[in-house]
């Protein structure tokens, strides 16, 4: 990897949203999309005289993530105090955790695109609170929304272990899922649940120091990340081709021009004042609590696709749709609960299901269909009670949360599979055809034709094709 | 109408109310006459709120319920205390005008009990000081001697109470801004332990060593007024879950077989020998009494100073950050920008201690300082928190000065900080180590009181308050009353 005769190092912080019910510190609901400053009361705004009080539950999801990413939960955890000034931050200090991450050397296994495994190593994570938000208006004002202040994030913070552009790529949609599957977040981008800081330095090849960093911060697209990386390793080679020195520098990622732009030089870190938050008791972790939140951990994407594909013989590609949402594997592994057919069911959530979710833009949680509706159409259908005809109108049925046999029953859409029912019908419909019985004998198939053409105008359609068939013939073997 | 609150304590307030001798409106009148005419001489409020107070008043007559000992009863609170709609300023000139929308914990809890908010109480900006002298409001002074500082930081509440203004008020104690006030004013303050009283609504100085306690005029009624504000709060994470005893359990007179152990440290160098003297009589008088009294050491006590402005001044400039302009209180003009705004705001906001406390802090905990200030002081902490406990393992109690002078002239060291932070060495080393502490009068030297601390085991206040009544039982110092006390 790298460019010419360099090599890249990439470095990778993601914060992703968690979504609790309410905030890190306080008991403000954490919901996007609100009007501005709804979802706040006196702690978020840093009144005098507020405190802070930990969600637990916010450290129960951050345990999840360590889990997930195979990295040492911490036993003993100390928020810390991280100061700087800025109007979307009203205490003027982020509770974070920079002496006791939640988790400590993790990994991610990562599939390239060539189909090798990349062990990429998570440094360390910090459970820590989100800022708010600054926006300026056109009249000259700036104003500052705290909806979005004290969410609980995630901060999965990577070793350099990343090499190029695609790599980092790779590892952030894998991480995503990753993510994703622990049930802490939904990770949308768009809402910004999702943002990465990016580092990144090249060096001759075989070099043994590394190059100088550069940062681009708060990248919610994991497009512009690689862009925004193919960008500055050209750039940076350039430089030192040309006998240029790469500054310590902050840069950010401009989309139309798909370049880079510098923001400003760092001289020398940044002093934050980092010390242990007083007003928040340390918090003691002890294996228990670990095993419990490592039972509530869902199934890994990995673990389920093995299992769809090993055990349930669901194709690979199809297996990998299915693990496409948290929601969506959820529901398949409780349609299979439920009773389904396992290809069955996995072919009606891919196909008719996604479509419908496409064709109406929703998500698979918002529709009225339950695991247990789309089981049982597809029990109607595997025990012959409806045709894959008018399973068509039993579906549009359960979309709208319709139970599929009351539905089926009420509109008449039963097969009928009653030997007896059809034995009568084949009898009379023979007795009245001695003309085709004769073209039968006579080796013509067509004649079978017509009179499975005649016995299902009798049934008005109901009859069970392939019982009717069997019956049908070997009636006419008889005669 | 004024009321003279020298001849009556919270019972006997409580008792002329339940028996309908004076309404709460008309103590609620009485107490607003009262300011009105002493706090020319006093200046211990900075503001008062007599229509929601007589609003309050009213309501109480009407329910007509004194079940609870402080229904009906006035109080001052330290105007660090967030009160609800009411003008709530730290003293400092960054939060003139401020009106919080809701109330603290403890303001909560007395409004409650039917206690009556009367005004908010002069103190040192945003507690920092030991003389009130950094109001940015006012000057407050000494119950008995009015060219004197009330100490501080909450000088305010002190002089109130020690005047004759209020029968109790609330105050604030980081590193002895309650004991100390109470020993120069002659009157009986209490730092709870750390966790026995939510600090919910109190505008942070230090987080780890802030906590309000009150102020009365005799033992019992402090352990009352505690009793009605301490206990667990959800809001305050470092609030104990310990359920709350009968502080006044224990208040018999009797302190036969107390152990009580006299730090040497106490009684060294820059301790007034005359102080020290009065100190010594009243430590004597308990023996008298039956305890048993030994010489102990806390060998750490010297380091204690330099710990405690490290340690307070890293959590206050990070406390004191929100003061930025943005959201609430007091906004500079003519700024350019982002910056600007910060810088005048702020600058123009708060006041020269403030200020000396922010910097120190925000230099011990920058990266080059923060291992040889913030850490090794942490580490003196753990230190003080030691000697107290070994000390412990044997008495029941530790005595001593509160201060190590009576209350020095107003003006006088106000332009000299070191000689003010050397002031707080007998009491710092409570609130580092997070006990309870009390200071109750043990004397008069040159006609200004001194006081006498008494520290427990965490969460004994009981044994303190029992130690605490005892010598105020036998002393009967409270029947000395200060000129003022005529006006009434």
């Amino acid at each position: 990897m790298g460019t010419g005769n360099f090599e890249t190092t990439i470095g990778l912080e993601v914060h992703v949203e968690m979504q609790t019910n309410s905030k890190l510190l306080s008991p403000s609901p954490v919901h996007y999309g609100d009007e501005p400053n709804e979802n706040t009361n006196v702690i978020d705004f840093g009144y005098p005289g507020v405190l802070p009080v930990a969600n637990k539950g916010a450290l129960e999801y951050g345990m999840r993530v360590a889990l997930a990413l195979h990295a040492t939960v911490s036993p003993f955890i100390r928020w810390d105090r991280k100061n700087y000034f800025y109007p979307d931050n009203p205490k003027a200090y982020q509770t974070t955790q920079s002496q006791t991450p939640i988790g400590t050397n993790g990994y991610l296994d990562v599939t390239l695109e060539d189909g090798t495994v990349k062990r990429v190593r998570i440094k360390e994570m910090h459970v820590e609170e989100d800022a708010g938000k600054n926006t300026h208006g056109s009249d000259g004002y700036s104003y500052v929304d705290l909806n979005r202040q004290g969410t609980p994030l995630i901060e999965i913070v990577s070793e350099p272990d990343i090499a190029s552009p695609e790599e980092a790529y790779a590892y952030l949609e894998q991480l995503r899922q990753a993510v994703l599957f622990t049930g802490v977040s939904e990770a949308k981008m768009q809402e910004g649940q999702m943002r990465a800081d990016v580092n990144i330095s090249i060096r001759p090849y075989g070099s043994d120091t590394f190059g100088t960093k550069v940062e681009m911060k708060n990248i919610n697209s994991f497009n512009y990340v690689r862009n925004a990386l193919i960008f500055e390793e050209k750039r940076q080679a350039e430089v030192l081709r040309a006998g240029g020195e790469i500054r310590q520098e902050t840069r950010r990622y401009d989309e139309p021009t798909k370049s880079t732009i510098l923001m400003r030089v760092k001289e020398g870190a940044d002093d934050y004042r980092y010390f242990p938050e007083p007003d928040l008791s340390p918090v003691v972790i002890d294996q228990t609590w670990i095993d419990e939140v490592a039972a509530s951990l869902p199934k890994s994407a990995g673990d389920r696709r093995n299992h769809y594909v090993n055990d349930l013989g669901i194709e690979p590609y199809d297996a990998e749709v299915l693990t496409q949402t948290l929601a969506m594997a959820n529901f398949y592994d409780d349609t299979i609960a439920a009773g389904a057919d396992p290809k069955r069911a996995a072919n009606y959530l891919i196909g008719d299901v996604n479509a419908y979710m496409n064709k109406h833009q929703v998500e698979l949680q918002d529709t009225e269909l339950t695991p247990e509706h789309l089981a049982g159409m597809v029990k109607l259908i595997e025990d012959g009670t409806i045709s894959t005809k008018q399973a068509k109108q039993v579906f549009e049925a359960i979309m709208t949360g319709e139970e599929p046999e009351t539905f089926a029953k009420a509109h008449g859409l039963v097969q009928l599979s009653d030997p007896d029912v059809l034995l009568a019908w084949i009898t009379e419909v023979l007795d009245n055809n001695p003309q085709s019985i004769e073209d039968f004998k006579g080796g013509k198939d067509r004649a079978t034709g017509y009179l499975i053409g005649q016995l299902m105008k009798m049934s008005k359609g109901q009859a069970n094709p392939s019982v009717l068939n069997k019956l049908l013939l070997a009636e006419l073997n008889k005669r | 109408m004024t009321f003279n609150y020298f001849e009556h304590d919270l019972a006997s307030l409580h008792n002329q109310l339940v028996n309908r001798e004076i309404t709460a409106t008309e103590l609620t009148e009485a107490t607003i006459d009262n300011i009105a005419n002493t706090d020319e001489q006093l200046q211990a409020f900075i503001s008062t709120n007599p229509d929601e107070a007589l609003a309050q008043a009213k309501l109480i007559d009407e329910k007509g319920n004194f079940d609870n000992v402080l229904t009906g009863i006035p109080v001052g609170l330290k105007d660090n205390l967030a009160t609800k709609g009411i003008q709530t300023t730290g003293a400092s000139h960054i939060l003139e005008g401020f009106k919080p929308i809701y109330n603290a914990t403890v303001v909560e809890k007395l409004s409650n009990s039917g206690a009556v908010s009367v005004g908010k109480t002069n103190m040192d900006e945003f507690a920092m000081g030991g003389s009130t002298e950094t109001s940015y409001y006012k000057k407050t002074t000494n119950a008995w001697d009015h060219s004197k500082v009330p100490g501080g930081s909450s000088g305010g509440s002190a002089s109130a109470v020690a005047g004759g203004q209020v029968p109790f008020a609330l105050g604030s104690d980081t590193g002895g801004s309650i004991r100390q006030p109470a020993a120069f004013n002659g009157i009986v303050g209490m730092k709870p332990t750390y966790g026995r009283v939510s600090r919910w609504g109190l505008f942070a100085m230090a987080s780890s060593l802030d906590q309000i306690g009150p102020f009365t005029r005799t033992v019992k009624d402090n352990a009352t007024v505690l009793s009605a504000i301490a206990g667990f709060d959800a809001h305050d994470s470092t609030a104990s879950q310990r359920e709350v005893p009968d502080f006044s359990a224990k208040l018999t007179g009797d302190v036969k077989g107390l152990k009580i152990a006299v730090p040497k440290e106490y009684f060294g160098e820059g301790i007034d020998p005359k102080v020290a003297k009065q100190v010594k009589a009243a430590i004597a008088q308990l023996e008298a009494l039956g305890a048993t009294v030994d010489e102990v050491s806390l060998p750490h006590t010297k380091y204690g100073v330099a710990a405690y402005y490290i340690i307070m001044s890293s959590e206050a400039s990070s406390n004191l950050q929100r003061y930025d302009g943005v959201r609430y209180g007091f906004r500079a003009d003519d700024v350019k920008n982002l910056e600007d705004l910060y810088v005048k705001t702020r600058s123009e906001g708060f006041g020269d201690e403030v200020k000396r406390r922010i910097m120190l802090g925000t230099f011990s905990l920058s990266a080059g300082a923060y291992d040889a200030f913030f850490k090794k002081a942490a580490k003196i902490r753990t230190l003080l928190i030691e000697d107290f406990n070994k000390v412990f393992e044997k008495y029941d109690v530790i005595v001593g000065p509160t201060a190590p002078t009576v209350a020095y002239g107003l003006g006088e060291e106000v332009d000299d900080p070191t000689a003010m932070y050397l002031a707080d060495v007998l009491t710092i080393p409570v609130n580092l180590a997070g006990l309870p502490g009390l200071s109750v009068n043990a004397g008069f030297v040159d006609g200004l009181p001194v006081g006498l601390q008494i520290i427990g085991k965490p969460f004994d206040e009981e044994t303190v308050y029992q130690t605490g009544y005892a010598y105020e039982q036998a002393s009967h110092l409270f029947d000395q009353h200060p000129d003022i006390a005529k006006k009434y």
